[in-house]
């Protein structure tokens, strides 16, 4: 018996409030930009699932543009941070609040 | 047999997910991001799309973490600080997150998702073959915007990680 549509959407949509968990309950600036990828990956692998079930291979096309979009948004990403951390010798969001005010 | 290895992948790559979100050292945490991405790669294999596990693999696993791991040795928060627990931050997000997975459940269930069962798909050696063709036929604009777009990535990096070090400098 094969797993149905059903169950890879119940599993995406787990592995991506897992990840917005991690966004929301960490501190770390590193670790909430793991759990956004983890975010990402959990859509892709939603659409992945509606591409093989609907039998088209648009999704899969996207997915493709998607991992290629993601791995020059990590790259962007872990720059900012290090610059972040140049500048202000953390990257804990409690203590990077100068735009709180 | 199908199921089997679904639940084995899905339970795994859950168990991990919840190992990024969790572990207290941050090493341990992409290492856990890793093995997750290796269980999705395994996922999208039972789904057909051998290419982009592959993908997946050789970009998430061999790039983007290795590129967390090397920017989390750098910045040595190896075992650093321990996250500290905040009950009502902590309760929020968990609430949070198990709306958002209701909702979307919700929404999965509702929809009659499953009533059908997989469509005929194309064999698995043109599979490649296939994506080749549509990524210089129908998407050939979203390819050469991409490209531009990981150029611009690459200039931006250089200059974020430039700025940075001659504002230093003169300090």
């Amino acid at each position: 018996m094969k797993p149905s549509l059903d169950a890879y959407v119940m599993l995406s949509a787990a592995l991506f409030a897992i990840g917005f968990l991690g966004v929301l309950v960490r501190r770390n600036t590193l670790v909430i930009y793991m759990c956004l990828e983890l975010m990402l990956v959990a859509a892709t692998l939603a659409l992945v699932a509606f591409s093989r079930f609907n039998g088209t291979e648009d999704g899969d096309v996207f997915v493709f543009f998607i991992l290629t979009v993601a791995a020059a948004e990590v790259a962007v990403g872990l720059a900012i941070i290090v610059a972040l951390f140049r500048a202000r010798r953390t990257v804990e969001v409690d203590r990077l609040d100068s735009m709180r005010h | 047999m199908d199921q089997i290895a679904f639940i084995s992948l899905s339970v795994f790559s859950l168990a991990c997910a919840l190992g990024v979100v969790l572990s207290k050292n941050t090493v341990n945490g992409a290492m856990c991001l890793l093995l997750c991405l290796a269980g999705i790669a395994g996922l999208f294999v039972q789904l057909h799309a051998y290419f982009l596990a592959f993908i997946l693999v050789w970009v998430y696993a061999g790039a983007v973490v290795a590129l967390f791991l090397f920017i989390i040795m750098l910045l040595d928060m190896q075992g650093g600080q321990p996250w500290r627990f905040r009950l009502v931050q902590a309760l929020a997000g968990f609430m949070s997150a198990a709306l958002l997975l209701a909702g979307l459940g919700l929404l999965a269930v509702r929809g009659r998702l499953g009533a059908g069962p997989p469509a005929g798909h194309a064999a698995v050696g043109s599979s490649l073959k296939l994506y080749a063709y549509q990524l210089f036929t129908t998407y050939l604009l979203p390819v050469q915007v991409m490209g531009f777009l990981l150029l611009i990535a690459m200039l931006g990096v250089i200059v974020i990680s430039r700025r940075m070090g001659e504002a230093e400098d003169p300090r």
